[in-house]
């Protein structure tokens, strides 16, 4: 089966840095810190990597949009397994939030004729949680999202779902979006070796403008504030002192 | 025989290097650990001694793709998770 595999990976601030808000409250500090591919999309990544060594899927394509640093995520998505990549080139002045980048990943499956688009359920920095579900709906194609679990079934997928309630499975008919979960899979560890011989790999570049989408943004940030500080605690002697400080706060 | 695995060592440490990038306790601590490591074993000179320790700076870079992941993993876990 021919199936062709589009995976969006994100860089983000690297999971384990310590974000810092800009003294002006426009943004994090994202000069100088360390960046990486959004966890979420690597589970994302290496799924579709595996249905490639399954022979369930005839080609992975990873797409990025972003400035030129995007290239390092894609380089290393290359070298996990990826056959080529596409770097969709934003200048400094596009803010691109789920739907600008839905509509670009829909723009791109219908260039590539792709059957299969695999993205991480939300970006660690933004957390919108929105761009599976706004491709799927600018395709309209099915959709499976918190997926935990994929199996192909001919011309479907058979997903399980993690939802509030427990575990969901779902029969979808391709062509699908599906949004991975932390529970999908182990992704494997970009190595050196692996990056040397990524090298070799196709990675193009677009203007958004070749794509003929319209970025416009729909929102604007207002402020970044840091989370409230977590206050003390306050120690009290015995059991008569707690109920009259419960009693303050109008807890009792 | 010495050539062929000095270029083998040369590449383990680069990997390990490379690998450092992401060593939860820092990079700086990982790299003079690194450097401390091959340094002890620098006069080694039979060429059975130095595959065993190639074998071993291997497996320990196994070990710390293992380590990344369960990092990662358990941050992932503790922040999108309702852990009860």
């Amino acid at each position: 089966m021919a199936l062709r595999v589009l995976v969006g990976v994100k860089r983000v601030i690297d999971y384990a840095v310590k974000v810092r808000v800009k003294p002006d409250k426009s943004g994090v500090v994202m000069d100088g810190v360390k960046h990486s591919m959004n966890p979420f999309c690597e589970i994302a990544l290496e799924e579709a990597v595996r249905l490639k060594e399954k022979s369930l899927a005839s080609e992975v394509i990873v797409v990025s949009c972003g400035p030129q640093q995007c290239q390092e995520v894609i380089r290393t998505a290359l070298a996990i397994g990826a056959d080529r990549g596409i770097h969709v080139e934003v200048s400094e002045n596009d803010e691109l939030g789920p739907l600008q980048v839905s509509k670009i990943l829909a723009a791109l499956v219908k260039k590539e004729d792709v059957g299969l688009v695999l993205l991480g359920k939300q970006a660690i920095d933004d957390d919108c949680n929105q761009t599976g579900q706004m491709t799927a709906g600018l395709l309209d194609w099915s959709q499976g999202t918190f997926v935990s679990e994929m199996t192909v079934e001919g011309e479907a997928l058979k997903v399980v779902r993690e939802v509030d309630g427990g575990l969901e499975t779902v029969r979808l008919k391709l062509p699908s979006v599906i949004t991975a979960d932390l529970r999908l899979n182990e992704p494997r560890y970009a190595t050196l070796p692996n990056i040397m011989k990524a090298k070799k790999k196709k990675l193009e570049v677009l203007k958004i403008k070749d794509l003929g989408v319209d970025v416009s943004p729909r929102f604007q940030v207002l402020s970044i504030d840091e989370p409230p500080q977590r206050e003390a605690g306050v120690i009290v002697e015995n059991t008569e002192e707690l109920v009259e400080k419960l009693k303050e706060i109008g807890q009792i | 025989m010495a050539n062929p695995l000095r270029s083998k060592v040369i590449q383990l440490y680069k990997n390990l290097i490379f690998m450092g990038r992401d060593y939860p306790a820092g990079e700086d601590l990982f790299k003079e650990r690194l450097r401390q490591a091959f340094r002890k074993n620098m006069h080694v000179s039979d060429p059975n001694e130095i595959r065993k320790l190639i074998a071993r700076g291997n497996y320990m870079a196994r070990e710390l793709q293992a380590l990344y992941h369960v990092h990662k993993y358990r941050a992932m876990k503790r922040r999108y998770y309702n852990n009860d």
